[in-house]
């Protein structure tokens, strides 16, 4: 427990640090939010409508006055007012975030079904034929980037099978599970792909570690089944390197959506950050990244929650 | 009557190439219900591998079967090869038929699985019994190793149980399947000497309940004399001699037994210590400790601390030039803390020490325990060599180059030796390169942390030598730290006893092995086992070390100490 309280402790911290580092990040950007919401046209105001504007949005402050009454409202849930939604932020990320959340899950579940049983697999038979042919997909898919993975998926469902997955509009789970599933299954796919693949390759060689250790040969000279102490004896042990890559990787999960939310024209979060980016929406950028930041590490909470089911050792304390 | 197991010309190799690679090559044994028989051998002698065969785990290590038959009498009668057998077949053999315990009670029990679903499993497996029998199986199991308060045990992990405590719950497991044989692969050689005879007695126990036979593989030959109806000896694959126990041990036929049982260190109560070099009052000591204490903090609160680990509790003890002290005593008992605390790798609490040197700006220097874990693979032997010399100012010039290969003459190393790396060499080489290594600075004093313990028996003996040969020529001064009460009765002039961080018993190495008056020096060296008192039984024994953590502010009582003789003292014993 104590091992838990700690790493609530150190929770406000990052999230302090990744606020620092995102709203430092996007004023090192050449333009302000007055030429970003306005564009060309920014060139025509004179300087004293520049100045009201200016000290309308409060940048005409110095940074770190800005930075702290953003932080204040943070405190307060209020992640301000985006300047092209015109809407509280807050409540745009809650109405864009379930859609991304699932892909994300959905993904690690692709992966980690996949991954985890073909990781055993080839570690079982390493060397053999089988072991070669998973380790070469393997490699196959963590070198594939998933651009073009998703449109060679998209390619090959509409000109072959003549199918297009469902673009601009999202249904949720709760509303109709069928036409949820069928709409976010192939993006869960291409996300999950390169995910799948690295949690073989650590799956795979955590497994062989463990195969040649000496509690599985205990294991064995008591005439455990093979097939029992490989899911028995070992996973539970090898497990540990794949929860790990998990947590890291959801990051790289949340991250990628940016890129198969726009192949595949879904409105998620991903979508979201590059509309802010792009448009210069910095209190949106900075609400989304915060909001990212936040969940990937409730996702290494819920993973060093999981090390300590896995493993006495961690939950119990001890040498 | 046929024997319960008849191996005939067992040939066993490893690799793509197993046959040219052959590391048993044709050994061949009978053993009859109910007998032990000991496999004695140094590393790589096959011992381990010819055990693994019987059971065919050799094939998961890479093993292969190359040539040769093991025939097994099972329980219903019939015969079986194992060399041929499916692996369907030999799940049944394993566990039913043949049981096996391991060297390594650390790494051989599964750690996410409690210890009582562990034996469980072997109940389930072997014995069809499952739910509340399978529950009462392993409470019934962990009560026949004697396991003291077995019921809430039985939902322990192998962490929180100690070494000893382990090694039982593995023989628990393998007498769970109530097998008619059972392996041991060096089943006592991780654990401390009085734990270790603990098990011994044990096995001894449990065959005698059982009437299992016992196959019982180590290194020392020592330990089985007690308990082996008959000895194998192994050398490079081949069984060199076997015979009863007291044909082997009192009338050896072949010369590599001989050597077994002359050149390696056994115990004999003080009969092999020095008698060189006895000490003079008139020398100044080379290092006085005087009240050493290093406590380790206990809890997670930095600023209110829950007490302290007492590893070092009050240590004194001085050393003579070209004086060897021996320190003795169990896992714990703080003596390599106390080596540590000398070299200052470790903050001292409180205590005093005084060196004083006549030639080395780093008088005292250290040899640890894994010659293979203490060189950097990285660099070369003159590297390695010129490492300390340079970290203390020193230019790697001519005069350093000639010192380096002065001392590997001495060590009795090639002077070629030079450019090669420390994966070129055997074990017992590197630790003399180890050894080489601390005397490049021409210190006062060595520390030898448990330097020999990682070494073969036979190889054991020539360090040894080695060292005491340096000492004499160098005038060095010894702290040699070991659990092995063997090899410091070959190089200490006197003996420390280290008992949860304080010397117990001190003096004349001669005195205290032969007589020793302190409750836990007596223990300590019954527990010894020794060719001699092979007729001796172990007994069981469950005293257990008391902990070391201390409240905050506790001070142990003040060291009374009575005086056995000449140079014998002994810490009187206070009830606590």
């Amino acid at each position: 427990m104590h091992y838990l309280a700690q790493r609530l402790l150190t929770f406000p911290l990052i999230l302090l640090g990744v606020s620092v580092l995102v709203f430092v990040s996007i004023r090192l950007i050449p333009g302000d939010a007055i030429t970003a919401m306005l564009g060309t046209e920014a060139g025509m105001l004179t300087p004293d409508q520049r100045a009201a504007l200016a000290s309308y949005f409060g940048i005409d402050q110095p940074v770190w006055s800005q930075y702290l009454r953003w932080l204040g409202g943070l405190l307060q849930g209020d992640l301000g007012i985006s300047t092209i939604y015109a809407r509280p932020i807050f409540s745009i990320i809650l109405e864009r975030f379930p859609l991304t959340l699932e892909l994300a899950l959905l993904a690690m579940l692709i992966a980690l079904s996949i991954g985890i049983p073909l990781g055993v697999l080839a570690a079982t038979r390493n060397g053999r034929p089988s072991d070669l042919g998973v380790r070469l997909l393997a490699m196959l898919g963590q070198s594939t980037p998933s651009f073009v993975l998703g449109i060679m998926i998209i390619f090959v469902l509409s000109v072959a099978f003549g199918v297009v997955p469902p673009m601009g509009i999202f249904t949720p789970l709760w509303q109709d599970p069928l036409a949820n599933l069928s709409q976010l299954i192939f993006p869960a796919i291409t996300l999950g792909f390169a995910f799948a693949a690295s949690v073989t390759r650590i799956s795979r060689s955590a497994m062989l570690d463990v195969l040649s250790e000496d509690y599985v040969r205990t294991a064995r000279s008591k005439g455990v089944p093979a097939l029992s102490v490989v899911w028995h004896h070992a996973l539970p042990n090898a497990l540990i390197p794949v929860v790990t890559l998990s947590g890291v990787e959801f990051g790289y999960l949340l991250g990628g959506a940016v890129i198969v939310e726009q192949i595949f024209a879904l409105p998620g979060l991903g979508r979201l950050v590059l509309d802010a980016i792009s448009q210069r929406d910095y209190a949106l950028v900075q609400g989304t990244v915060i909001f990212i930041a936040f969940n990937f590490l409730v996702v290494n909470l819920l993973v060093d929650l999981a090390y300590a089911a896995l493993d006495p050792r961690i939950r119990l304390g001890g040498k | 009557m046929s024997p319960l197991l008849a191996v005939r010309d067992l040939h066993v190799g490893f690799g793509r190439a197993p046959k040219a690679n052959e590391v048993v090559r044709g050994v061949s044994f009978d053993l009859s219900a109910g007998q032990t028989l000991a496999i004695v051998g140094e590393s790589g002698s096959g011992k381990s591998v010819t055990a693994l065969s019987i059971n065919r785990l050799v094939d998961f290590g890479g093993g292969r079967i190359t040539g040769g038959s093991i025939t097994l009498q099972r329980a219903d009668g019939s015969a079986l090869d194992i060399t041929g057998a499916t692996e369907k077949t030999l799940r049944q053999v394993r566990g039913r038929d043949i049981g096996m315990i391991f060297q390594e009670p650390m790494t051989s029990l599964n750690p996410v699985h409690t210890i009582g679903a562990q034996i469980e499993e072997a109940l389930r497996l072997n014995r069809d019994l499952t739910g509340q029998a399978a529950r009462s199986g392993a409470l019934d199991m962990l009560d026949r190793v004697r396991i003291p308060d077995a019921k809430s045990r039985l939902g322990y992990y192998p962490h929180q149980l100690s070494g000893g405590m382990r090694q039982r719950v593995m023989i628990a497991m393998a007498l769970a399947s109530s097998p008619r044989l059972l392996i041991a692969d060096e089943p006592t050689t991780a654990l401390d000497v009085t734990v270790q005879a603990q098990i011994m007695a044990l096995l001894a126990e449990l065959r005698e309940e059982t009437g299992m036979a016992m196959i019982f593989i180590t290194h020392d030959i020592g330990l089985v004399a007690g308990i082996a109806d008959r000895i194998m000896v192994m050398q490079g694959g081949l069984a060199v001699e076997q015979d009863e126990t007291d044909a082997v041990l009192d009338r050896p036929q072949h010369d590599y037994t001989r050597h077994l049982l002359s050149a390696v260190p056994h115990f004999t109560a003080g009969k092999a210590a020095r008698s060189d070099g006895p000490r003079g009052t008139e020398t100044k000591p080379v290092v006085v400790v005087d009240d050493l204490v290093v406590r380790f903090p206990v809890g997670r609160n930095p600023f209110r601390p829950a007490g302290a680990v007492h590893a070092v509790d009050g240590v004194d003890f001085d050393l003579m030039p070209g004086e060897t002290l021996g320190i003795v005593g169990e896992s714990g008992s703080g003596k390599s803390t106390t080596a540590r605390a000398i070299l200052e790798l470790t903050e001292r609490k409180r205590g005093r020490l005084t060196v004083s040197s006549s030639r080395s700006r780093r008088p005292i220097q250290m040899v640890f325990q894994d010659p293979f874990a203490s060189l950097n693979p990285r660099l070369n032997v003159e590297a390695l060599l010129a490492e300390p010399a340079i970290a203390n100012g020193q230019r790697k010039d001519a005069a350093l180059l000639e010192r380096m290969t002065f001392l590997l003459d001495r060590v009795g190393l090639p002077a070629d030796a030079l450019t090669r790396y420390p994966h070129q060499f055997s074990g017992g080489q590197r630790q003399r390169l180890c050894i080489a290594r601390a005397l490049m600075l021409n210190p006062d004093v060595v520390v030898l942390d448990e330097a020999v313990s990682a070494l073969d028996v036979s190889v054991q003996a020539k360090v040894l030598d080695l060292l005491i040969d340096l000492q004499r020529e160098f005038g060095l001064a010894y702290l040699f730290i070991s659990h092995d009460m063997a090899v410091v009765e070959r190089i200490a002039h006197r003996i420390a006893v280290m008992f949860a961080g304080q010397i117990v018993e001190i003096g004349n190495a001669q005195a205290v092995l032969s007589d020793p008056q302190h409750s836990y020096t007596k223990r300590l060296i019954a527990a010894v086992p020794a060719i001699e008192r092979r007729n001796q039984h172990f007994s069981l024994d469950a005293t257990q070390v008391p902990s070391l953590v201390r409240p905050p502010g506790y001070e142990p009582p003040e060291a009374v100490w009575r005086q056995a003789g000449g140079d014998h003292q002994v810490r009187l014993e206070t009830v606590t």
